[in-house]
């Protein structure tokens, strides 16, 4: 027993400590948090430098999408005003957020980085309908901005889109995330890459330790073993011409 | 005294302040308690409705008001319909007994308030106050019990189970540590049992154990963590409440809340001083009254400050440990402690150790 009051002073103790500490959580609706970089919020569709459409229609968003929420139709563009820099154009383009997980996948798939995940967060609903968004709300402005749906926003968010994929890199090499692989945004330019994860892509030591670290051969000394499988087969008594049956 | 017109008032108005106080300090408690456990959890809590959100109690009673109340078709009508009555209606009686402050006379002359009225600071000044307060908190068991059965619902019913095991448990155990109290005072009168603990001889000191383990057995008694096994919403969804919404919810929340405040304002009465304080040192000052009643209040506040500490704090116990605790811990070490507080009383009056066993 003498155990157990030593033990309830001690989470006695625990709390009233935690009490003088200052609150971890804020006042949401006055203040907003800034969003982590790579946040998953609501997706928007971006435009080159001279405002034309980065979206090609070619559907892979959709075809990769696992909750089957993305619709797109592609349509030849107009000669005489092209709305994309491709031969074809997504003319429909729509996201059903109620059934979005927000993995990101569309934005791995994208060949043009037409879509990228925004920090904008904030729905509200009033209709099923409501949650489709089409490409007046998901096409950016002119200017780069995304447009935003609900009438409660932190304007922060309404700079920071496509952290995520800038993170990750087209080429999914981790050595390659310092090196921007990717088109200018309307409004912004070509985006710098996320700081402080990858290697300085000017010194090859750099990126080739990087390169380790990422098959997780570096800082262990030498490399591993590799596995000599024609050795292995032997011990467990199989020559190597032989299948196991 | 004979009974008249001015009694009567006097009653009436004795159980109107009383309850306002205690609804008052409900409805502080509830906003209190989650205050506390979001500052204790780095969390701000509710601060909406209200300044501080101190309004936030009746935002919440307004809510369950208007809730429907959802009747289940599988349920015992009258047992169903009784249970919440039987929590709140022990739980404001049990209050009657506690004495808010030492009284005063109106219109009256002398120390025995000739020719006047004299207001007692607590509904009923019994002579068997304590024996009251024991019989309704053994009342209050039925609710739970009865709310479990009547649900006819399978969760509720382990509430129930538990609840009527539990409660009687702590039920002895709260005696035992109530008895020695009585022995030490002398009477059952609570009264009585503040005005023995005058000049500071609280008997938090001398009776250290069994104020210790009244306190423990009041957490069970109030179904307060970590002893809240009869609600259990991460076992039991809400024990013996689940299948109650609305109004009838209301009254259980109520009834556990209005019982926090009376067993801690009990706690204070049996062990530290009732309404005794530093500085109207005998009843001497004009304002006795009312420094008694804030002394008593604030010593109240501290205790319930204390529920809230533990809830935030500790986790539940398992059911075996919890009757362990009681059985093989709380009753006999009382028993013990009871037995040397009555050979040292013993003592005490008569200068002889009193001849226990065997004649000589
Ligand atoms: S984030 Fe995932 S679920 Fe959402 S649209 Fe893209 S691929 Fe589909
Ligand atoms: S968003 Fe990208 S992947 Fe989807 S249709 Fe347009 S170009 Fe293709």
């Amino acid at each position: 027993m003498a155990i157990g009051v030593g033990a309830i002073a001690k989470g006695l103790w625990v709390t009233l400590r935690n009490a003088m500490r200052k609150p971890v959580t804020v006042q949401y609706p006055e203040v907003i948090r800034p969003k982590p970089e790579r946040f998953h919020g609501r997706h928007v569709l971006n435009r080159y430098g001279d405002g034309m459409e980065k979206c090609i229609g070619c559907e892979l968003c959709a075809g990769v999408c696992p909750a089957r929420c993305i619709y797109v139709r592609g349509a030849d563009n107009p000669p005489e005003a092209p709305v994309s820099p491709g031969e074809r154009y997504g003319y429909v383009y729509e996201i059903n957020f109620l059934r979005c997980i927000y993995c990101g996948l569309c934005v791995e798939a994208c060949p043009t980085e037409a879509i990228t995940m925004s920090n904008l967060f904030e729905f509200s609903f009033t209709d099923r309908d409501d949650a489709i968004f089409g490409k007046d709300l998901l096409l950016v402005d002119p200017d780069g901005t995304p447009k935003h749906s609900g009438s409660h926003y932190d304007p922060r968010s309404l700079e920071e889109s496509g952290g995520w994929m800038r993170a990750t890199s087209p080429g999914g090499d981790a050595s390659y995330e310092g090196i921007p692989g990717w088109s200018a945004d309307a409004g912004h330019g070509v985006r710098a890459a996320e700081a402080g994860q990858g290697a300085d892509p000017a010194d090859p030591e750099q990126v080739l330790a990087g390169h380790r670290d990422d098959v997780g051969l570096a800082g262990r000394g030498a490399a591993p073993e590799a596995l000599d499988f024609g050795a292995l087969a032997k011990k467990a008594g199989l020559s190597g011409k032989e299948t196991p049956t | 005294m004979e009974f008249d017109g001015w009694t009567a008032l006097i009653g009436t108005g004795t159980v109107v302040a009383v309850f306002v106080v205690v609804m008052l300090m409900v409805i502080l408690a509830v906003w209190a308690e989650r205050r506390v456990a979001a500052v204790m959890q780095t969390r701000i809590g509710p601060n909406r409705a209200g300044p501080f959100g101190l309004l936030q109690t009746i935002a919440d009673g307004i809510k369950l008001l208007m809730k429907e109340s959802i009747t289940p078709r599988q349920v015992d009508r009258l047992v169903y319909e009784l249970a919440p009555l039987l929590a709140v209606l022990p739980a404001f009686l049990a209050l009657a007994i506690v004495p808010f402050g030492p009284g005063f006379c109106i219109g009256g002359q002398g120390t025995d308030c000739s020719g006047g009225y004299f207001v007692d600071m607590q509904i009923a000044n019994l002579n068997v106050g304590v024996l009251w307060f024991l019989s309704m908190s053994a009342i209050g068991v039925y609710a739970a019990l009865l709310a479990g059965w009547g649900s006819g619902s399978k969760y509720p019913l382990l509430g129930g189970v538990r609840a009527s095991a539990q409660v009687i448990s702590y039920e002895a155990a709260l005696s035992l540590s109530v008895v020695p109290v009585v022995v030490a005072a002398g009477t059952l009168d609570t009264q009585g049992i503040v005005l023995a603990q005058s000049q500071y001889r609280w008997f938090l000191l001398p009776l250290f154990i069994p104020a210790l383990f009244f306190f423990v057995a009041a957490l069970a008694e109030t179904n307060r963590p970590p002893f809240d096994l009869v609600e259990a919403e991460s076992e039991l969804v809400g024990g013996f409440h689940t299948e109650y919404s609305g109004v009838r919810f209301m009254l259980f929340f109520l009834a556990e809340y209005v019982n926090v405040v009376t067993i801690s304002a009990l706690f204070v009465t049996f062990f530290l001083g009732g309404w005794t304080g530093p500085y109207p040192v005998a009843g001497s000052v004009n304002w006795a009254p009312l420094f008694g009643a804030i002394w008593f209040l604030a010593k109240t506040v501290c205790i319930i400050g204390i529920f809230f500490w533990l809830r935030v704090t500790l986790p539940r116990l398992r059911y075996d440990q919890l009757m362990a605790l009681c059985w093989k811990r709380l009753i006999p070490i009382n028993l013990v402690y009871l037995m040397a507080v009555a050979v040292w009383v013993a003592y005490q009056a008569t200068g002889d150790l009193p001849r226990l066993v065997g004649g000589g």
